[in-house]
This record gives structure tokens, sequence and C-alpha cells, in this order.
């Protein structure tokens, strides 16, 4: 995957570059908002992660820009304005999803791939298979193997948006935010609880466990073999 | 500025002359259409009485002849406050009548004219005007009959006169009033901006003086005050909040470098560091909750949060909240209610969703009943350790309640419990971070509301009271979601 970070704190910018080739992503850097342009225009990226405040451009008229080029890659915009009107004001402008400063990359890295297969990925499909875990979105059911399972509805749409992002790691504010719909933070473990009834309800009592916790991120769908 | 260039700059005084104007012209016009009138009504008497005279003397004249016009015409110019009369022969001798003199030329046009003319007996020289009228008669006598002006002049120069006069009370009381109305202002405008002067100098306990007599600038000067109040209440606060920041962010960023540093110190096992950093990160997560919490309170309490707002239903709300929190509070052994009816608000939902998180995790987190104070048996106990969220409206609020029955918070200690960075003696040894309810006060406020702390018995009570939306969009409301649902 390339990623053009565009970032002027040239510190957090160097951190960034490093851990995305850490693991495994090529990313670029431009320290303002002209650089950015020019290099996301040209450029061909999977996924765009822009600061909102930027010298000579800002992030909000840089991604208005491209748009109006036409350009639809992915952006995420990082903002040290995490409040609920700045964030719809980032992706009004065209923003595909918004983080605020600081942040942990566990939380940066899950949403970047999850930008990045929404991206390139397939159109939403009817049926979601892991393993021997299946879920219909059209008749609303679910079934390991030969057992159906009864979920209630907010379980079900827990379990379609893991699924929709098998193998890919989901953090706690992403399900808070995709699944609730709420945008603030809650001091406690709430998703926690509720991950721990989904899974007791498609994990308990089968041999392999699809339902993974990924330590200091978030959550993890996926078949084990993979 | 002089005093003087200050006064006439005046919005007083400037609209005292605009009226001035107006009414100078208005009694002017009114003056000027009544003398027209009365000109007007004065010539037509005029014109009927010569008219009716001049028939009954052509009538006179044509029945009994010269002789007797002359004798008539010689009657009636005795009578006192007589008309004018004169009759002359062809060759334009006068024969009877009692005009000693006239304009030249009148005599030989016929019909009506305006002349100067003397009368016989008249002892002084000057001249008067009337209004006559000149008929031929049968042989060439010519015949006039007139009437004087004199009234109708007099009546002209008593109305100018008038008019003068007026006017000129007018625009002395104008002006006066004038000055007296704009100064009256000035010294007050003067007053108040001495006072804006001192607060912007930096003294915002600065009010501005309101009068009793409750008329607009001491309106205005009210409202002031009531911004003003606003203003140092805000500063306040955020000079609190700065300080609080300052003295309760430092602690656990104390904790922070510490540990880090006893981290460094000590020759530890890899795993030993990991835990160290993992504990690092922990504590800096608890920081950043921190802050965001307290970015959100600061935003809620300067009004910023307003442009978000839209109508929707405190129920919905609720049973949002309840079924996010249901299976924390069964995990930690308590039983999570929601009891619903329509309740429609305008507000933010956001925030008024994460006011009910607040309370819903405070009411988990100290709700649970006191054993000790509960001599009643296990039956008692096993009741109270339900959680109820009530959604209502209740006449013009929406009231949107969570109750518990733990230790709830002495009556002493509520209006203390909401302040910023509060935990109370009973809550210290618990994680949290001591803005649970200002947030959710904040939150209250936002909406013109508030946060209200009550008892349970036993436990505690906490509303969110909200003014609701007028009830005709809540009836339309209703019909869709008719029935209080309960769910566990």
């Amino acid at each position: 995957m390339r990623l053009l970070i565009i970032e002027d704190d040239r510190e957090s910018a160097d951190y960034l570059v490093k851990a995305f080739r850490e693991v495994g992503y090529v990313a670029d850097l431009a320290s303002d908002g002209e650089e950015g342009l020019s290099l996301a225009d040209s450029g061909d990226y999977d996924v765009l992660v822009v600061d909102r405040m930027l010298p000579k451009r800002d992030g909000l008229s840089l991604i208005g820009s491209l748009r109006e080029k036409g350009n639809r890659t992915p952006v995420l915009i990082l903002s040290a304005l995490g409040q609920v009107d700045d964030r719809i004001k980032g992706l009004r402008a065209g923003g595909d999803d918004y983080l605020p400063k600081p942040y942990s990359f566990a939380e940066l890295l899950a949403r970047v791939e999850v930008l990045s297969r929404r991206h390139g990925g397939p159109a939403e499909e009817t049926t979601y298979k892991v393993g021997d875990l299946e879920l219909d979105r059209l008749s609303h059911r679910v079934a390991r193997g030969k057992d159906e399972l009864t979920l209630q509805p907010r379980e079900f749409r827990l379990l379609e948006y893991l699924m929709k992002h098998a193998g890919q790691v989901v953090t706690r504010t992403m399900l808070l935010e995709n699944v609730w719909d709420y945008h603030f933070d809650p001091q406690t473990n709430v998703i926690d609880v509720h991950i721990s009834r989904l899974r007791s309800k498609i994990d308990k009592g089968f041999e392999r466990p699809l339902l993974h916790t990924i330590r200091g991120a978030g959550y993890m769908i996926r078949d084990g073999i993979r | 500025m002089t005093a003087f260039g200050k006064l006439i700059r005046t919005t007083a005084f400037r609209l005292t002359l605009v009226y001035l104007f107006l009414f100078a012209l208005f009694a002017a016009s009114l003056l000027g259409y009544f003398a027209w009138n009365t000109r007007r009504l004065i010539t037509e008497q005029i014109t009927t009485t010569v008219n009716v005279e001049v028939s009954e003397i052509s009538d006179i004249y044509a029945r009994r002849g010269l002789r007797g016009l002359i004798l008539s015409i010689g009657n009636r110019s005795l009578r006192p406050g007589a008309n004018l009369y004169l009759v002359t022969t062809p060759s334009g001798q006068a024969l009877a009548g009692n005009v000693g003199s006239l304009a030249p030329g009148v005599m030989a046009t016929s019909g009506w004219s305006e002349t100067a003319y003397r009368r016989l007996e008249d002892q002084d020289n000057t001249d008067h005007r009337a209004l006559v009228r000149v008929t031929e008669m049968t042989n060439g006598f010519r015949l006039l009959i007139g009437r004087d002006l004199e009234e109708r002049r007099r009546l002209f120069g008593i109305v100018a006169h008038a008019a003068q006069w007026s006017i000129l009370v007018v625009v002395v009381l104008g002006i006066g009033g004038g000055i007296f109305v704009a100064r009256r202002v000035l010294r007050r405008i003067d007053a108040m901006t001495g006072t804006t002067r001192r607060i912007m100098a930096g003294d915002l306990s600065g009010r501005l003086p309101v009068g009793r007599s409750g008329d607009e600038l001491d309106r205005l000067a009210e409202n002031l005050n009531a911004m003003l109040e606003r203003i140092e209440a805000l500063m306040m606060g955020l000079k609190e909040v700065s300080d609080n920041i300052a003295h309760d962010l430092k602690t656990p960023l104390t904790r922070l470098r510490n540990r880090a540093e006893e981290a460094l110190a000590s020759s530890g096992s890899e795993g030993e560091y990991r835990a160290a950093l993992e504990r690092t990160i922990e504590e800096s997560d608890g920081l950043i909750r921190t802050f965001n919490a307290l970015l959100m309170i600061a935003r809620a309490e300067s009004g910023q949060a307003r442009g978000n707002m839209d109508d929707f239903d405190a129920a919905d709300v609720a049973n949002g909240i309840q079924e996010l929190y249901e299976p924390l509070a069964e995990d930690d052994g308590m039983i999570l209610h929601v009891k619903t009816a329509p309740a429609r608000l305008h507000g933010n939902r956001e925030l008024i969703s994460q006011a009910l998180a607040n309370l819903v995790e405070n009411a988990i987190k100290y709700g649970k009943p006191v054993p000790s104070a509960q001599p009643l048996g296990a039956d008692a106990v096993a009741g109270t350790k339900e959680i109820l969220i009530e959604a209502r409206r209740e006449g013009d609020q929406i009231l949107l309640s969570v109750r518990d029955h733990g230790p709830g918070i002495p009556e002493g200690d509520r209006k203390h419990a909401v302040e910023r960075f509060v935990r109370l003696e009973a809550s210290r040894t618990l994680p949290g971070s001591g803005l649970g309810l200002s947030l959710a006060s904040a939150v209250a406020t936002l909406h013109g509301g508030e946060l209200r702390l009550g008892d349970s018995y036993p436990g505690l009570i906490a509303t969110l009271a909200i003014p609701a939306l007028p009830a005709a969009s809540d009836r339309l409301a209703a019909q869709t979601q008719d029935v209080p649902q309960k769910v566990a």
C-alpha cells in the first residue's frame, strides 16, 4: 500500500513514515499544503493522511481542490480539533475519516487499512463469510457451521461491521462510531463488554475462535488459519 | 468634539429637528388651508349678496324707472355697514351711490372685478379694496354694486399672524426640547461609555448604571449588565479551569514522569520495560481523555456547540444509552432499565447522549447498594441493584433522569459535586476524572436547562432538565410513538 502523509510537524511526520514502513507500507511525506496537493495529484496513492492545519494551504482546502479535480483517493484527516462539529466540517469538506490528535498509531493504522480496502475493495456483499461463520445481511441470519445463532439487533450490526472488515483490526472507537454512531469517548470499557457477549455467542463451544482481541489496538475477526 | 457639537450630533437631537420640520410644515399647511377656505367662503358670500342686490335693483329699475332706482340706491347707501353702490349715466357721470372714487376703467367693463375705492363720506385718504360687480342697464346706465374686502383682509392677517407665532413657538420649543432630551440621553450614554471604558480596561466587575424609569436605555443597560455578568462568569470559569488544569493534570503527568524515570533507572528485563511502557501509554490515554472532557465542557459552556443542534426525541437517546450500557451494568452485577415517553427537544444529540452516558457510568460505578446502610435484609438489597433511566416530558421540560439506589450524595455536597475535578470522599478510591457531572451540567446549561441532583431514598437521582419543543410538534411525534415502552 502506498500512503502520502501531509504533515508539517517534522517529528510526528517522521514517526509516521517510520511506523508505516515497519508494517510494510510505502509512505511518502509532504510538509506543506501546496507540496501535498501536487504530490497527491501526481502520485498514485491508496490513502492520504492529511493534517488539518498546514502551512501554505490548509488541509480542508487541499481536500476540496483534490475532490474538485475528481481525485477520489480516500483521505484521513488528522487534527488537534477533535470536537464533533470539527469532525463534521472535515467530513463535509471531502474527508473520509477523521482522527483527533493525539492518536495512537494502532488506531491510525486500523483506520487507514479500512479506508484503503474501501477504496479498492469489491462492492458491498450481501453475505459475509469468515471460516464457517456466515452472516446474511438481507435475511439477518447468522450461522456457524450447522448451528443457527440468535443475535440481538445490535449484536448483529456489531458482527456485521467486524465481518465487513474481516482480517483487519477494528478499534473500539471505530466500533462506537460505526455501530452505535456515538462520537464521544466513554470512560469505561463498554465496547469490551459488548464484544465479550458477542464472542460468547459466536465462539463459545467451537474449537477455533474467530473473534480475536488485538492487544493495544482493538479486535479482529478472522479465520485462525489464514 | 465640543460639547455642543456632541449634542447636535445625537440621534435624539436630529430626530427632534426632523419632527420639528414636520410639525412646522403641518401647522403651516393647516393654517394655509384654513385661510384659503375662509377666503373662498367670504368671497362666495359677497358674490351671493351682490348678485341678490343686483337682481333686486334691476327689478326696481324696471318697475319704477331711473327715479326709483336713484331713490332706492340713496336709501341703501345710508344703511350702516352698507355695500358699495354707484349708478352712472351713459356718459360716465355719477348719479347716485356712496362711492367717491374708483380705479379708472372699472365702470367701463361689465362683470366682476377687484378694485381700489374710496367712500364718499371717508375722511382719510387711504384706498380700500372691494369686490364689485358692474352691470349695464337699459339706456346705457351702469350700476355698480360691491362689498368691501377689509373683513377678508383682516381675517387673512389674523391667520398669517397666528402662523408666524405658532411656527416661532414650535421652533423654539422644539429646539429647546431637542436639546433637553439630547442632553439627558447624552449624559446617560456618557455614563455608560465611561463604564464600558473601565470594563475594557480590565475591570470586569463594573456594571452600567440602571435608572428606575424602565425605558429603553434602562433595558439596554440591564441587558448589557446581564451580558457582562455572563462574561465575568465565563472568565471566572476559564480561570478556575486553568487553575484546575494546572493542579489536576500535573498530578498524572508527574506520575507518568516518575514511572518513566523509574523504568530507566532500574535495569529490568524487557518484560518489565514493556509493562512500564504500557502503563505509560495507559496513563497518557487517561490524560487525553481528561483533556477531551475539559475541552468539551469548555465548548458547551461557551455555547459554541449551539451550531450543531436539531430536533430529536430524548426517548431515543435514553433507549440508545441503555442499550449501550446494559451489558456493562450486568457485568457489574447491576440491572439497567429504561422507561420512556415521547420527549422531543431541540439540542445537540451527541452532547446529550454523552451527558446521559456520564450519569449512567456514575450510577454503575457509585450506585451499588451499601449493605450496612440497608438493615432491612437481603430482600431489600436485591431490589436496589436496579438503575433506571427515564425520559419523559413534564410541563414544558424534558426530564432525562438516572436513578440508582446506592449511597447517594449528601445534600450539602450536591452543589459541590458538579464542579470540575471534584471527587467526593466516597469516590476517591475509584477511577475517574471528576468531570462527568461537570460535563452533564454544562450540557444542560448549554440547552437552557440544568442538572438536578436529588435523593431517591436511598440513592441518587440525577436529572437533566431541558426545555421541551413546543407542544404542537410533540403531539405530532406522539402519533408515531405513543405507547411508553419498557425495555429491560
